[in-house]
């Protein structure tokens, strides 16, 4: 294989389309943090960030102090207060380390997307293929795998701040991210089962079969509730989101893993964060509510052009949007889980459960997949 | 040199040095670090040869697993650059490096045999039937892979599912039996050690 | 003498186990709050509606007439706790005809803005209604220097307030018809 001027050019369009992806996340990272700060202060009876408009967009009528008032430019200015802020480093760091842990957080929160299909597009004969940077056939593991790579960043953080709440947080980090790794890739397993019925094109670790299976059919939140359940509880878990945030958790650990982190740093850890949160909403709406096919039971109402493309993908962006605002709402509504109790609901809860669940879908399936000689 | 063998020799030498400086770092956590380094490096070596699953797998349970629980100990007892120097058994640690360069040695030496007994090709271009068409697996298909007929090599999950559960089943049943045997001990070992700690 | 009556803890059921319906019902409650009306006051635009007795910065005020009320007898000074009043007395100048029976009045009067805790004790303690925690709330500048508020930004603050003690006119009349206590 040589780099010819074709492999270079697929090479550029694929760039070219993970440039954009990134983009599209980071944005969508960036406004989740308004919308948490919106959601956050409408459940509190207050009005949110609605102070921060551009010179020129706030002349224009209605619509500028509309705006204003989303405060949409929000998330322009908290990224400049980032940027420009002062860079601090305290003198007890180990540097390296020190620097490094931000870009270990950020890297592979952005890496899991190239895996994630978020919508189809049709040839002239009708035939849909898959959105998707790369299609691989285990993307649902390579999810897993890039993600658990995540945790680096945490555990580096908190080490190298060479401090006592970072180090508190790092540890705690590390060993949440241990338990509920397991739950999640137990609960996923009934998943592949369920879709790779034999003699089915679809491969169930892909999760362009995933999706595929659910066209026209039932979400597989329908078909299997606890393994729903289960992941999206593992998926808080593993995004560090409130009830799980030990890592963070303020009111004892100061700012926790990334106390000693300030200015641009400390909002790369922040983006990475936020990043993680639209990825695993992105994942769970693959694979559990139907990615973007429509409703469960009833077809695609769009036409098998490029409308429907869009479409498409705007039906997924809005399931990933509602599943954002679904983290978002916990978020303000569960108080901080203890540490022991949640390594307490990681082994002795979760754990037993997904088993359990694999066990019933191991016999329910073997019993639906039967050679049908013998089902009617 | 072409695009694939730039890639090849640099995850090489990232696997490589990672191994290198994992053995020579003074500190265990650097050591640590190094060891995911290298770990990834080789899952890309996997990738180069387009076996994805096992590059992920690779990623999932070393990098992303054992190698965090690694991490969470070392950090949990706070082994310092001292703790590394202290280790007293010399001789035991002197008798494992003979026995891990004699196995080097002895896979370098079969290797090379291995190679020379490639017999279609002849001795000036032996170095290249690594890389040429003529030493290519022979390519599988999904279907032949999926009922199990001819399991040669194929990257397809459901090869290695095959494999694993059809062909290499004692194999696997022996390791899962070993995995349970470690578990049970470790598991009376830390109950002595508390009722040792209440007594 | 009454009796402690201890009561069983019901052992929570199933669901209550799981905590799901639970969390359900928070969910429920605090999406209800998101459409509630929201109570936030837009600060500079909207200003807050003060009670009667609201103690704000504290200042000087002059009697209806337009007279200096204070007669620097210092007790403010004195029960100030954080001792942020400083008042340099002096006489009544000779100028003001109807005042000359007052035997003082400040001649500087600060109050450093930085060390009030608006405790308002220097109001209460006033014999001459001279000073008071008016509805002014907001007091901010760049230097410590302009945080120090002198006599005549004190009497700009305070104004005049109606009251009708007239008390050293009255003291006055008395003196001039003999019959001084």
């Amino acid at each position: 294989m040589e780099f010819d001027s074709e492999m270079l050019q697929q090479l550029g369009l694929k760039a070219l389309f993970a440039l954009l992806m990134v983009s599209a996340v980071m944005t969508m990272a960036g406004y989740s943090v308004l919308a948490e700060r919106k959601v956050s202060a409408w459940m509190q009876g207050r009005v949110g960030p609605n102070r921060t408009v551009l010179p020129f967009v706030e002349h224009i009528p209605f619509i500028g102090p509309f705006l204003k008032g989303l405060g949409i430019f929000q998330p322009l200015a908290d990224g400049l207060k980032f940027l420009f802020k002062e860079e601090i480093v305290p003198g007890h760091v180990n540097k390296v380390y020190y620097y490094m842990a931000p870009l270990v957080a950020l890297v592979p929160a952005l890496t899991t997307m190239t895996v994630l299909p978020f919508g189809e597009y049709f040839d002239e004969a009708g035939n849909s293929s898959p959105l998707i940077l790369a299609n691989l056939e285990v993307g649902i593991l390579f999810i897993f795998a890039v993600s658990s790579l995540g945790v680096y960043g945490i555990v580096l953080a908190g080490w190298s701040s060479n401090s006592k709440y970072p180090f508190l947080g790092g540890i705690r980090s590390s060993a949440q991210m241990i338990s509920y790794e397991l739950a999640m890739g137990l609960s996923l397993l009934p998943i592949f089962l369920w879709v790779s019925v034999p003699g089915s094109e679809d491969s169930a670790l892909s999760l362009v079969g995933i999706v595929n299976s659910q066209n026209d059919g039932a979400w597989l939140l329908i078909v299997q509730p606890v393994s729903a359940l289960i992941f999206l509880v593992a998926l808080f878990a593993e995004t560090n989101r409130l009830p799980f945030d030990m890592p963070e958790s303020e009111t004892d650990l100061v700012g926790g893993f990334h106390t000693e982190y300030g200015s641009f740093k400390f909002g790369i850890f922040f983006v990475a964060e936020y990043a993680h949160i639209v990825v695993g909403s992105a994942i769970f709406t693959t694979i559990f509510l139907g990615g973007w096919h429509f409703l469960p039971w009833i077809a695609d109402p769009w036409p098998a052009t490029w409308i429907g493309t869009l479409l498409g993908i705007g039906w997924f962006l809005a399931k990933t949007v509602c599943l954002i605002f679904f983290f978002i709402w916990i978020r303000w509504t569960i108080p901080r889980f203890r540490y022991d109790q949640v390594m307490n609901l990681g082994w002795t809860k979760l754990l037993p459960l997904a088993l359990v669940n694999l066990i019933v879908y191991v016999l329910l399936v073997t019993w639906l997949d039967q050679p049908p000689s013998v089902t009617p | 040199m072409s695009g694939p063998d730039l890639l090849f020799y640099f995850f090489a030498t990232l696997s490589l040095g990672g191994g290198l400086l994992m053995v020579f770092s003074r500190h265990p956590v650097s050591a640590a670090l190094f060891m995911i380094v290298s770990l990834v490096g080789v899952a890309s070596l996997f990738v180069l040869l387009d076996a994805f699953f096992l590059a992920i797998l690779q990623v999932l349970v070393y990098a992303g697993a054992v190698m965090v629980l690694f991490l969470f100990i070392i950090m949990l007892l706070d082994v310092g650059p001292s703790g590394a120097k202290a280790s007293k058994v010399k001789l035991l640690s002197g008798v494992a490096g003979l026995i891990s360069v004699g196995l080097l040695v002895v896979l370098l030496l079969d290797l090379g045999l291995g190679s020379m007994d490639c017999s279609e090709c002849s001795a000036e271009n032996c170095d290249a039937c690594g890389e040429s068409a003529a030493f290519a697996w022979p390519e599988i298909r999904d279907e032949t892979a999926a009922n199990g007929n001819s399991l040669i090599f194929s990257p397809s999950v459901k090869a290695f599912g095959f494999g694993l559960l059809a062909k290499y089943m004692l194999p696997l049943q022996v390791a899962g039996f070993l995995l349970l045997a470690a578990m049970v001990g470790v598991i009376i070992l830390s109950k002595k050690s508390t009722a040792e700690g209440e007594g | 003498m009454a009796k402690t009556v201890v009561l069983e803890r019901k052992p929570l059921s199933l669901s209550e186990r799981t905590y799901l319906p639970q969390i359900v019902t928070g969910l429920k409650t605090t999406f209800s709050n998101m459409f509630k009306e929201k109570v936030t006051l837009q600060y500079p635009e909207e200003k807050p509606q003060l009670p009667q007795n609201y103690r704000g910065v504290p200042t000087l005020v002059k009697d209806p007439n337009g007279r200096e009320k204070c007669v620097s007898c210092q007790l403010c000074e004195f029960v100030c706790p954080p001792k942020a009043i400083r008042i340099t007395p002096g006489s009544v100048p000779e100028d003001e005809e109807d005042r000359e029976h007052v035997e003082k009045a400040p001649q500087e009067f600060e109050i450093n803005m930085l060390r009030c805790i608006y405790c308002g004790y220097c109001q209460e303690v006033c014999p001459e209604e001279a000073i008071f925690l008016l509805d002014e709330y907001s007091s901010s500048g760049y230097t410590r220097e302009e945080m120090i508020n002198n006599k005549a930004k004190l009497y700009e603050l305070g104004g005049t307030l109606p009251d009708k003690h007239y008390k050293w006119d009255k003291k006055k009349d008395a003196e001039e018809e003999g019959n001084a206590h």
